[in-house]
């Protein structure tokens, strides 16, 4: 018993001492709970809407309202036409938009049943769901009024339309997501423990004192995980595409040099990582706490960003995935072009020449 | 140096595949005895001494040590022994009276024999003002001796130490030798190995192995005059010359 | 000509508690075959280290081949071979694909500077197509040494290459080395073994960071300030006590067969006394005989003075220190 108690008080010395291990053991749940708490939400809040409104009445007027007045949804714009419907949705970020017909009202008073028109941007279908959901909601919430209050059979049929992924696949919402989460594991996480077991070996002691530029040494190793990744990135949209019935409506070339960009941007992070960590162990933490976990939560595609609190919405910004799973699905779901990702291109090309430039300067050519 | 055997092996063999790393090793050692286990690097030494140990199982053959069984009763032979590595000794991130501590819990000693031996311990090694300090902002020398103090705490029968004098200054290395000799007075038995040639004359009997198997086996003294040597520096290396595990 | 200069060289850790160099000078000569000699934690490597330009010195100056070696370290590294303390090449790649590729990494080829490493690699080339990770120990040394020649460096840094190796491959290395300087290159060489020490032209003998002398093997046993005497008798163990508790025996040190003592006043009476003395208490098969020192008594020796000198706290530890 006593050999027990031993054991246990010299392991309690080595954890307490180990300033790495604390940080895991107290600062990681807290984080998480935080993080989830706060990211992980089934409500939806402030979800774009759009409304196209040719009735212009006091009915279509007082649904107009509820919705507003509802926290759920963010009524961005009126529109006056129809065709203005389409663009909106590939340029801005409308989740839904509202059709009411031109006799929205006289339908009502005359007919007592009227239609209106729920559109859904279903690339992320849950989302979709729950919003079209919501909307009937409220639209026959109006529906109960106009009942109470005169006893005729009311009905308001609302036409649904799911825009891009009318059966609803969740494949559409995960593959980029996952995507963006392969390329940047395998990119940032084999970069930085190749790197770093060079040095632990002691190869790199030979490397540096020699007239070879060590620059080339790190672009050497990089080079084999891009050429993986491209054929990661084969694998992943064959299997899509045939397996799950993914779309790829827009043009394969722009998917494809999107995704060099992420490919290059994780390398970059790979090699800062490795510049400043010594083990391999540590290498492996910074990249599963640094770029994994971050990844999966601000990414979009398992918790939507609009959901959580504007602190880390603004957090999420930082995260090179958040901008290429916008990239991805814009092209492979919407079909859209280079003119509709150009900003979203544009942060993830600085995001990656600002970790390009910082890697290459905080290279280290001596050993401390 | 007693007549009564503390280590008995009958050709103990250690296979690895087809490869034979301990061949039919059979030798005797002695209480109190200083006995000197040398050999080229690959030549099995680490492995008799992994099985002796306790801490790996033979292929074949026999050995008792203190009195226990190779095979049966591992768990006794590693009560009754000490063990000290170059590679490993103690924990560099506990401090010197916290190893000394939980070395001793380990070893079973009560807490009024852990404090007087511990104290003794310090006291010999001149410690003192050391004792709350980190094992790993001690010099080598330092930690050696405290490691191989820590591994004769207990009092065992028999001590191991695998190498523990690489590295070190001369005259560290002579005081760990004092140690040692302080320890074999007290009736404890020690196996050691070494690539120091001149700590061999300090063993009462030394072995050489030369791929896997003893090539020889007597006192320092002896062995000078067999080969018509005037160093064990020249014993050794006309054994190890035709070693054919340097390939 | 001095080809490796170093001028009150400092290196610290730990935020300046540990000074791993301590205002160390010396230099190296054209094609000298030059050792540092001392024990781990010395400063060895550090020094090495700081030399290939691989850190920094807090303070002082450096230079290899004329070059400075924080300002101009492009230019040393293009001209240096290193052999690194661990076996720091690549365990997954044959003996060949590794040579090759270090000669590549140099600019060169295996062919262009083979005559250089012909004597070392014949020895490694019918195992050519075996991984590095499986040779034995020697054979790895042999290895990183072809590695660290086959560019044609003009100067040889070899941090500890003998340790952890058999006595027969040590001894091979040395003869190797010495064929070596033949062709013309510089080398500095670090060992914590003292007997390898007299292979070399010259040794800087090295302890806790300081130099303690700079000399020929030869001038340093010449040097040594007393007269040396090894003693024998039957029982070693008593015998050391004994010498250690006789006031006119000024320091005692084990030496394999033999006991190295210094006498207090050098002169001629002491050693027939000693036997007396020796006789008296019992002591059989009593041999004493003068005897020339070697360098590792001439390393201990230097050791106990530089310890006197700076009144430093390992006296305190060395209670038993002799």
């Amino acid at each position: 018993m006593k050999q027990f108690l031993s054991f246990v008080r010299k392991e309690l010395y080595h954890v307490f001492r180990d300033s790495k291990t604390l940080l895991m053991l107290f600062g990681l749940p807290i984080v998480l709970i935080v993080l989830f708490g706060f990211a992980v939400t089934n409500e939806i809040k402030n979800a774009k809407i759009i409304v196209c409104d040719y009735a212009k009445d006091p009915a279509s007027q007082e649904i107009i309202n509820k919705l507003t007045v509802n926290t759920t949804f963010n009524l961005e714009k009126t529109l006056l036409n129809h065709s203005q419907i389409e663009e909106a949705f590939k340029k801005e970020d409308i989740k839904l938009a509202i059709v009411f017909p031109a006799n929205f009202n006289k339908d009502l008073l005359h007919l007592n049943k009227a239609q209106v028109q729920i559109i859904a941007d279903a690339s992320d279908p849950n989302t979709a769901s729950t919003l079209t959901n919501y909307a009937m909601a409220v639209i026959m919430d109006y529906q109960m009024d106009l009942m109470q209050n005169s006893n005729l059979p009311y009905r308001i049929t609302p036409e649904i339309r799911m825009l891009y992924n009318p059966e609803l696949k969740g494949a559409t919402n995960f593959v980029p997501g996952i995507m963006a989460l392969v390329l940047l594991l395998v990119c940032v996480l084999m970069t930085a423990v190749s790197i770093v077991k060079e040095k632990e070996m002691g190869t790199m002691e030979i490397l540096l004192v020699s007239p070879f530029n060590p620059l080339l040494v790190i672009i050497s190793k990089a080079l084999p995980f891009l050429l993986l990744s491209f054929v990661n990135l084969v694998v992943i949209l064959t299997l899509s595409v045939t397996l799950l019935d993914m779309p790829i409506n827009g043009s394969l070339l722009l998917l494809v040099a999107e995704s060099t960009l992420l490919i290059i941007c994780a390398l970059s992070l790979g090699l800062l990582i490795s510049n400043n960590t010594h083990s391999q162990q540590t290498a492996m933490l910074l990249a599963m706490m640094g770029m994994m976990l971050p990844t999966i939560l601000f990414t979009g595609f398992m918790f939507p960003l609009e959901n959580m609190p504007v602190a880390l919405q603004i957090l999420a910004n930082i995260f090179p995935s958040k901008w290429y799973y916008i990239i991805v699905k814009s092209i492979m779901i919407k079909g859209l072009g280079f003119s509709a990702i150009w900003k979203e291109t544009l942060i993830l090309l600085g995001t990656t020449i600002l970790l390009l430039v910082l890697s290459l300067k905080t290279f280290k050519k001596r050993l401390e | 140096m007693t007549n009564e055997v503390v280590i008995k092996t009958d050709k103990l063999t250690k296979r690895f595949g087809d490869f034979i790393a301990t061949n039919e090793v059979t030798f005797e050692v002695y209480a109190g005895e200083i006995f000197g286990f040398l050999g080229a690097n690959g030549a099995g030494k680490t492995t008799a001494m992994k099985m002796l140990c306790g801490l790996s199982t033979p292929s074949s053959g026999n050995a008792t040590i203190a009195g226990f069984d190779i095979y049966k009763q591992t768990e006794q032979i590693k009560k009754h022994i000490g063990y000290m590595s170059q590679k490993f000794s103690l924990y560099e991130d506990l401090t010197v009276l916290e190893n000394i501590q939980f070395f001793g819990g380990i070893y079973g000693l009560s807490d009024k024999q852990l404090k007087e031996k511990s104290n003794e311990l310090i006291e010999t090694l001149g410690l003192k003002s050391e004792a709350k300090k980190l094992v790993g902002s001690l010099p080598l020398g330092w930690k050696q001796k405290l490691a191989f103090s820590v591994a004769v705490l207990h009092e065992p029968q028999i001590v191991f130490l695998d190498e523990p004098t690489g590295g070190v200054d001369p005259v560290t290395r002579r005081q760990f030798w004092d140690l040692i000799y302080q320890a074999a007075d007290k009736g404890i038995t020690i196996f050691v190995t070494t690539h120091y040639m001149d700590e061999a004359e300090y063993c009462n009997r030394v072995s050489i192995m030369v791929d896997g198997v003893i090539e020889a086996l007597d006192t320092p003294a002896n062995l000078k005059q067999q080969f018509s040597a005037t160093s064990m520096d020249e014993v050794f290396y006309e054994l190890a010359r035709g070693a054919k595990r340097s390939e | 000509m001095a080809e490796v200069v170093l001028n009150n060289i400092i290196k610290a850790y730990n935020k300046g508690e540990v000074k791993a160099v301590n205002d160390v000078s010396f230099s190296v000569n054209k094609g000298e075959l030059f050792g540092l000699i001392g024990a781990d934690g010395a400063g060895k490597t550090s020094i090495f280290r700081i030399l290939t330009t691989l850190l920094v010195p807090d303070s002082g100056t450096a230079s290899v081949n004329g070059f400075d070696v924080v300002k101009d370290y492009k230019s040393i590294r293009k001209n240096v071979g290193y052999m690194p303390g661990k076996f720091s090449l690549y365990q997954d790649l044959t003996i060949e694909e590794n040579l090759n590729f270090f000669a590549t990494v140099f600019n060169t080829t295996v062919a262009k500077n083979y005559d250089l490493v012909k004597d070392i690699y014949v020895q490694l080339e019918p195992f050519k197509n075996r991984r590095a990770g499986k040779l034995s120990g020697g054979m790895k040394q042999k290895l990183a040494l072809c590695c660290a020649l086959i560019h044609r460096p003009t100067v040889l840094f070899l941090d500890e290459p003998t340790t952890g190796v058999d006595v027969v491959s040590r001894k091979e290395f040395w003869e190797m080395l010495k064929g070596l300087k033949q062709q013309g290159i510089t080398i500095l060489v670090s060992t914590p073994y003292m007997d390898e020490a007299t292979l070399c032209e010259r040794i800087a003998l090295i302890q806790n960071g300081s130099i303690m002398t700079i000399e020929t093997p030869d001038n340093i046993i010449k040097q040594f300030p007393d007269k040396l005497c090894a003693v024998k008798a039957d029982n070693m163990s008593k015998l050391q006590n004994t010498l250690r508790n006789n006031p006119q025996i000024k320091s005692c040190f084990s030496f394999g067969d033999f006991h190295h003592i210094t006498f207090q006043n050098d002169n001629e009476h002491q050693q027939n006394e000693l036997l007396k003395t020796l006789q008296e208490a019992n002591f059989q098969d009593i041999e004493i005989k003068h005897i020339t020192p070697s360098i590792e008594d001439c390393f201990i020796n230097l050791m106990n003075y530089y310890d006197e000198r700076s009144c430093n706290k390992n006296r305190q530890a060395n209670q038993a220190f002799w």
